[in-house]
């Protein structure tokens, strides 16, 4: 994992004093609300329904032991014994007092953790693989180019304010586990004819609104320019994205504007430009942070079997653990998706459980995944089942990835001033309803996203089903979309018809799966069955 | 015309009146041009020699397209006064500073104290600008 | 009625106007009639409370009750935490929001 020099922790500890200074000013008056909010939400804290709420950044969704902690820690101390995980791989904790913020931001520095850039028209926290260094389909980790990134982009004078935000995730594999043509940026590192590891780059995707697929804008991109290519890619747009219209302010509607030729070309351009300019680090820094990701040091000459005995446990290998690379060893998935509960919110003794779990089982290292969930990287098969039972006594061990009961929501209209509907209650009731081993088993993979208003925060676009709450005339109203996909088979939901209310679009989310079970041919999942026989017996069985 | 608040420069300060691009481009005596958001700061490169003085305005600080101007005509080899006019906030004065601006015209005068500590707080920054001539972080790391 | 509300700037908590100062409980809230505006502009000023506004509000024997439901999710807390609701012991509170 990436550890901090002394430069690196100067730099988080700068800003919690600048934020210190910033709120004093607020506080004394010196700076208007108006004033204020741009800054604080470049350090991650939002003024929400109820409270503040602040965003604490995870980088590529990895954290250590010790750091998980402090997450805990940080929700007892400072808020109401809890946190959620987002989509974006952070953590964000909903009842932050504004005098407090600079002191938790201090608590996190002294762990390398810190809120920068968390929100604000910025570049934001850089997203990535959650498998990252433990699957075997990987080129390379890809997790030292995002450390890359991630120093390029943290205070970056030129990119402060953008027209909107900036979401760059980096995969390496060619299963997308991150959403990746669903970023403004997204990075695929790929190998050539010499083995020369390079970036594919693609550009203007994103949710929200409008949603969009990235496009591929460059081939191979060598890895010594990387930089340079993504900073020409960002200063085109931040010359040319529009600033007139928040909503259109995205650079997914600068490329469709301008189209994706006449966008190459200014960054071809700006590209060369840049080539000439000393602002791409060395190589040698990129080495620097890679031997910091080296292995840690797998046993070898251990068993692949598993006891699986116990069928429950059985039925959680089965679900939630994933191959790893090393032999003897899984990658472990711990779903924050318990059968009812809130999806991504973990409690301050289950935070630090997982840590503790880390700690024993995994080298020291968790991963934060954009389904809302938790990893553990590297567990040894031998030690699946007693991490299995820690995890069953903290209601951590569901066995539900990626099936129906694993459902990403955002905050929705309980929490977020954004939101038009609340998005937890329909989580709860479907995960409610389709929850059960059986029914689960019989289902499949299934990926079920809820956004509570259009921003998209819950990925409705990218759900096999989605669903998306509107305000219709005061009352909560919810549409349901089939059909979309975040995975290297990228693509868009597409409506259903009108909405309903919030039993009725359980009862219409039913009514799409049992279309599905009765069509199903082979081991089709669900979207496979939408993808052949498209929309129309799904509509008939809906609204027929 | 707001006052500079801030100059980092040793030279005679200019006050000849700021003239707008498209003034600019067909204008061949002027020497001193005001850049708005939208304009094109690269067409001022094949002047950039008689110029003395280039403000460029942010009409509102969350408007940030000023700053790739500025990187812009630096990076080209600009070496005249470049000014940052309009509604700039103390947070924002060192991000300025990175990207080439050594004169600041706020249009309501800043806390002087509060301007200083922002000026000097960052000792140390992740990227080259290639225009501020600071060092960044990598390169202190592998002693380029 | 129309009723103003807000944030505490430094707690950040819910906060509705009672006429002379600023309540945790919606049902202290005061019919502001057309003073809303100049009483946000002089609360807001003096640092009280931040990102304040206007609503709609009906009041009964019961109460003052906000007309949207995003003002009653906010007078309450999250309906999914009832717990964390200003009436973490009633069970029936979350109807109220609903």
């Amino acid at each position: 994992m990436y550890k901090y020099d002394e430069y690196d922790q100067q730099m988080v500890d700068t800003r919690v004093e600048e934020f210190r200074d910033q709120v004093r000013r607020r506080l004394a008056g010196d700076l208007t609300e108006d004033q204020f909010k741009p800054l604080r939400l470049q350090n991650g804290l939002y003024l929400q329904l109820h409270a503040y709420m602040l965003r604490v950044a995870v980088p590529y969704g990895t954290l250590n032991s010790e750091q998980m902690t402090v997450l805990g820690d940080i929700a007892d101390k400072y808020d109401r014994g809890y946190g959620h995980f987002t989509t974006r791989t952070n953590i964000q904790y909903n009842w932050i007092k504004l005098e407090d913020t600079p002191d938790a931001l201090a608590d996190l520095a002294k762990v390398e953790m810190h809120a920068i850039q968390t929100s604000g028209n910025c570049i934001r926290n850089i997203s990535s693989d959650q498998y990252a260094g433990a699957s075997a389909d990987e080129v390379v980790d890809p997790r030292p180019y995002a450390e890359l990134l991630r120093q390029w982009s943290s205070f970056h004078p030129e990119f402060l304010v953008l027209p909107r935000k900036f979401k760059i995730a980096v995969i390496a594999s060619e299963t997308d586990r991150a959403a990746m043509r669903l970023h403004d940026i997204g990075i695929q590192l790929v190998k050539d004819a010499q083995g020369q590891v390079g970036a594919v780059f693609y550009v203007g995707g994103g949710m929200g609104r409008t949603p969009f697929i990235a496009k591929k804008i460059r081939e191979f991109v060598p890895i010594d320019q990387m930089i340079t290519y993504a900073e020409a890619c960002v200063r085109v747009y931040n010359r040319y994205g529009r600033r007139d219209n928040k909503y259109k302010a995205r650079i997914k509607i600068l490329v469709h504007e301008l189209g994706l030729e006449a966008y190459s070309k200014e960054v071809d351009e700006e590209f060369a430009h840049l080539l000439t300019q000393p602002i791409e680090p060395p190589l040698a820094e990129l080495e620097r942070i890679q031997a910091m990701f080296a292995d840690p040091a797998f046993e070898t000459g251990l068993s692949d079997e598993i006891e699986l005995s116990d069928p429950d446990f059985r039925l959680w290998v089965e679900r939630n653990s994933f191959a790893h690379k090393a032999p003897g060893y899984a990658i472990a998935n711990v779903s924050l998706k318990p059968i009812g509960g809130i999806p991504g919110d973990a409690t301050s003794d289950q935070i630090r459980l997982m840590a503790r779990l880390a700690k024993d089982y995994s080298f020291d290292e968790l991963r934060v995944t954009h389904a809302q969930n938790i990893v553990f990287p590297h567990v040894k098969k031998s030690d699946l089942f007693a991490l299995w039972q820690e995890l069953v006594k903290a209601d951590l061990a569901t066995p539900n990835l990626d099936t129906v009961g694993d459902i990403i929501a955002c905050p929705g209209l309980d929490y977020c001033a954004l939101a038009n509907a609340r998005s937890i209650p329909v989580a709860q009731k479907i995960s409610e309803r389709f929850g059960s081993a059986r029914r689960q088993a019989e289902i499949g993979e299934l990926k079920l996203k809820i956004s509570g208003c259009i921003n998209a925060c819950g990925h409705h676009h990218a759900g096999h089903i989605g669903i998306l709450g509107v305000d219709k005339k005061g009352k909560e109203n919810y549409q349901l979309l089939l059909g979309g996909s975040e995975g290297a088979d990228t693509s868009l939901a597409k409506i259903t018809g009108p909405g309903f209310d919030e039993d009725g679009v359980v009862d219409a989310t039913e009514k799409a799966i049992e279309v599905y079970l009765a069509n199903k041919q082979g081991d089709e999942r669900f979207l496979d069955t939408y993808r052949r026989i498209g929309m129309a017996p799904f509509k008939e069985a809906i609204y027929g | 015309m707001v006052d500079v608040q801030f100059r980092f420069r040793d030279d005679e300060a200019v006050n000849d009146p700021a003239i707008t691009v498209s003034g600019f481009t067909e204008q061949s005596n002027a020497t001193a041009v005001r850049i708005e958001p939208g304009d094109d700061a690269r067409e001022l490169l094949p002047a950039l020699d008689r110029l003395a003085l280039v403000e460029v305005a942010f009409p509102s600080w969350t408007d940030g397209r000023g700053y790739s101007s500025a990187r812009i005509l630096r990076e080209a080899g600009y070496t005249g006064e470049l000014r940052a006019t309009g509604d700039l906030v103390i947070d924002m004065l060192h991000h300025l500073r990175r990207c080439g601006f050594d004169a600041f015209a706020p249009e309501k005068p800043l806390n002087p104290k509060d301007a200083e500590v922002a000026f000097t707080r960052w000792e140390n920054v992740y990227q080259a600008t290639a225009v501020d001539g600071r060092q960044p972080i990598w390169a202190k790391r592998h002693g380029a | 009625m129309k009723i103003v509300t807000g944030n505490d700037l430094k707690s950040g908590a819910v906060i509705w106007w009672t006429g002379v100062g600023w309540s945790l409980d919606v049902n202290n809230a005061a019919d502001t009639g057309e003073q809303g505006a100049k009483i946000i502009a002089r609360e807001e000023g003096v640092q009280n409370v931040v990102g304040a506004y206007v609503i709609d509000a009906e009041k009964d024997e019961n109460g003052v009750r906000p007309l949207h439901i995003k003002e009653r999710i906010r007078a309450l807390g999250p309906t999914v935490r009832p717990d964390l609701t200003l009436k973490p012991s009633d069970p029936q509170a979350v109807n109220w929001v609903i």
